[in-house]
């Protein structure tokens, strides 16, 4: 083991101990099959998270499953003296694409439709090479999997402007907005990718490398 | 069965295969849930989605993708979903998604037309649409046949395919100022109204389709006659000025009248899309229907200004038929220029009635017999003025007993009744020969008669003159004969002044021519 940190270096399972999850400390396992709790924070502690992989891929289908009728259903209805007219978020975008309003729409193109779909994308990725127990490229993998993380939260922006749109847009009998099927796919696509961000366990990743240098030390 | 206790001869220890952890999350539960509702939702769209129909258009003007809807009586039945050119580039095809169910209302003939705010003046229609723009109007046709592709209406249809009536149909050479929506009145009360007017394929006369409410549509009979009472109807023709009117509204708008009359049989009511004709005034309406008009030939020689198609043909002061055709002819032959004037006589249309024609009146040789007769007796066609403030005229047939004789030749198609010069001709000609005659008198020599003559008068003037003057100096007072003359009166003066004393005297005492002057003293 030299000073810097290799990307095989020996991780706390290899050695046998838990790390706590939420206060960072290194504690050996509890005997007998009783899953420990950290001593100092009493969080429920593991290995690596349970099923890690299986309810990653469980919830990542489940997004991709609702993100096609999330794109197809209009998201909102809106209801005015020329009579209903229902959006999906696509029409949205073209509707807001202006001289002056692109910027708007540039901003839920990317907010609603590339980000929920890049999350799923990369998501699956990473879920194929930890199952491959690829080794290649780990530090961009851990990049991808943090930026997932941080803006994957940002696509509920949507689903709040919809229903506050919803709330607030109700001068009867003119005009009102109410949110329509799609509405609910959609926030089921961002529920459902922050539950499978959630439910991945980054430190897969270098376990193939930890395995790999084990099988060829 | 092998004995328990008997050693078993040296069998292989089988492999123990680790049991393979083949533990399954409960957390699939949740694309499972994912993907079921996904599925539901998209069969149920799958299920609801109605057919597509395409629609041709000439415009597509108010038409937007995606936005535009179609409405049936008011529900929202389909949305137009993508327009684009024909090949030809002259019209629009669009595609519209129908609502789901909509299956039985697409068939053979089902309408449809773009609603656009449209002001005529009877009604304001469309008016939703100055804010939510077009739409697309639709009728529900009652063929079974299904169909898909559709041609829209260019105008929206006036009456709605389910309103209680009957559509007529209406032939007229002649528009007028009828349009869609104009009202029809049946004894002043509206009733109806029209639908739609084609020009026939010909382009000889238009087809106006007209629908008329129940209940009143059973008022209108095979016999019913349709007249235009399109706004002030000012007529000035050979009977003179006259004005008609329905209404108010027709005034302003034109409209259609109808009335049956009363004189003939009771008919049922008339089928719907009976074909009526269309008169243009309720007089025309109301002649009676021509039985067996025939034609004849008028030829004139004079100026037949004023004489318009449809002016009366007058037989001894009653109308007998009219004019229906004023031409000019030229004959090479004799250098003559003369106006055939085609009339046609139809007497019974006017209610005049042939007395004793005997039952062959309708025969050619009993016709032919009748007009060989009337012109032997000297029966002839005349111009005539009719109006002197319009200089219209009007043909008449009158017996003239001095005309020329003339006969008819039946060879002829049509027969030509002879003509003689109109009241305005023969005064013409009566002036024209006069100045003819002027023309001959020896004007020169009467003139150097007269100057002759008049040399002469004035030398007989001045002798005259010169014995006047003798007479003159004659009776001058201080002439001789003045003087005795004078005297002469004096006497005469005197002597009646007596006369005059004793007839004073007489006048009082008659006795005193026997007895003389007597009793003075008493």
């Amino acid at each position: 083991m030299g000073d810097a940190v290799s990307a095989t270096a020996a991780t706390a399972m290899q050695l046998g101990l838990q790390r706590c999850g939420a206060c960072g400390l290194l504690s050996r396992p509890a005997a007998g099959e009783d899953a420990g709790h950290c001593p100092r924070c009493d969080e429920a502690l593991e290995f690596r998270k349970r099923d890690s992989l299986q309810r990653t891929w469980a919830f990542l289908i489940a997004a991709a499953v609702c993100y096609l009728p999330a794109n197809v259903l209009p998201v909102l209805t809106t209801t005015t003296a020329a009579g209903a007219d229902s959006d999906t978020i696509m029409q949205g975008v073209v509707l807001l694409w202006s001289p002056t309003g692109w910027p708007l729409s540039l901003i839920v193109l990317v907010a609603s439709i590339m980000i929920p779909s890049a999350k799923i994308v990369a998501l699956g990725y990473l879920l194929v090479t930890v199952q491959r127990g690829s080794i290649e490229s780990n530090a961009q993998r851990i990049r991808l999997y943090r930026t997932v993380e941080l803006i994957g939260r940002w696509s509920m922006v949507d689903v709040f402007v919809d229903t506050f749109t919803a709330a607030l847009v109700q001068l009867q009998p003119l005009m009102s907005v109410r949110p329509a099927p799609g509405l609910l796919f959609f926030a089921a696509v961002v529920v459902l990718t922050m539950l499978a961000v959630e439910s991945f366990d980054p430190r897969l990743i270098w376990d193939a490398a930890s395995a790999n240098e084990v099988r060829y030390a | 069965m092998p004995d328990r206790d008997t050693p078993l001869p040296a069998a292989p220890q089988s492999r123990a295969v680790p049991k393979k952890q083949t533990r399954l999350s409960l957390v699939w539960i949740v694309p499972i849930l994912a993907a079921l509702v996904g599925l539901y939702v998209a069969v149920t769209r799958i299920l609801a989605e109605g057919p597509q129909i395409t629609i041709v258009f000439q415009s597509a003007e108010g038409l937007e993708a995606g936005k535009t809807r179609i409405h049936y009586n008011g529900v929202d039945v389909g949305t137009i979903t993508t327009i684009r050119l024909s090949d030809d580039h002259q019209r629009v095809v669009t595609t519209a998604q129908m609502a789901p169910r909509t299956e039985a209302f697409l068939v053979e003939d089902t309408k449809f037309w773009v609603v656009r705010p449209r002001i005529s003046g009877a009604n304001v229609t469309g008016l939703g649409t100055l804010i939510s723009g077009a739409y697309i109007g639709m009728e529900i046709g009652t063929s079974a046949k299904s169909r898909r592709d559709y041609v829209a209406l260019a105008t929206p249809p006036v009456v709605a395919g389910n309103a209680p009536g009957r559509f007529f149909v209406l032939k007229t050479p002649d528009l007028g100022s009828l349009d869609a929506g104009t009202p029809i009145f049946f004894r002043r009360l509206q009733v109806g109204e029209v639908a739609s007017y084609t020009l026939d394929a010909d382009g000889h006369a238009l087809t106006v389709k007209v629908f008329v409410n129940a209940p009143y549509d059973q008022y209108v009979t095979p016999n019913t006659r349709f007249w235009q009472a399109s706004g002030i109807d000012l007529s000035l023709s050979a009977d003179g000025l006259s004005v008609q009117t329905q209404s108010l509204l027709s005034i302003l708008i034109g409209g259609i009248a109808f009335e049956t009359p009363a004189t003939g049989p009771v008919l049922p009511a008339a089928d719907a899309d009976t074909v009526f004709t269309l008169f243009s005034d309720r007089v025309e309406a109301f002649k009676l229907p021509a039985r067996d008009p025939q034609t004849y030939l008028l030829v004139f020689k004079q100026s037949v200004r004023g004489l318009a198609r449809g002016a009366p043909v007058e037989f001894k002061g009653i109308t007998i038929g009219e004019v229906t055709d004023v031409r000019a002819q030229f004959d090479v032959k004799t250098d003559e220029l003369s106006v055939p004037v085609t009339i046609r006589l139809d007497p019974t249309s006017f209610g005049v009635a042939l007395v004793d024609a005997g039952p062959d009146q309708t025969s050619v040789g009993a016709h032919q017999k009748l007009v060989d007769a009337l012109v032997a007796r000297g029966v002839r066609a005349q111009l005539r003025t009719g109006n002197l403030l319009t200089g219209a005229l009007f043909v008449a047939l009158d017996v003239f007993p001095d005309a020329p004789p003339a006969s008819v030749d039946w060879s002829q198609k049509p027969i030509q009744i002879p003509t003689i010069p109109g009241e305005m001709e023969a005064i013409e000609a009566n002036v024209v020969s006069i100045i003819k005659k002027l023309d001959q008198l020896p004007i020169k020599a009467i003139g150097d008669d007269l100057r002759n003559s008049l040399v002469e008068l004035d030398k007989t003037l001045g002798s005259a003159r010169a014995t006047l003057d003798n007479a003159d100096t004659l009776i001058e007072p201080s002439s001789g004969l003045g003087m005795e003359l004078t005297g002469t009166l004096q006497d005469v003066s005197r002597a009646a002044r007596q006369l005059g004393g004793l007839m004073d005297y007489l006048e009082r005492h008659p006795e005193a021519l026997i007895r003389g002057k007597t009793g003075e003293a008493k």
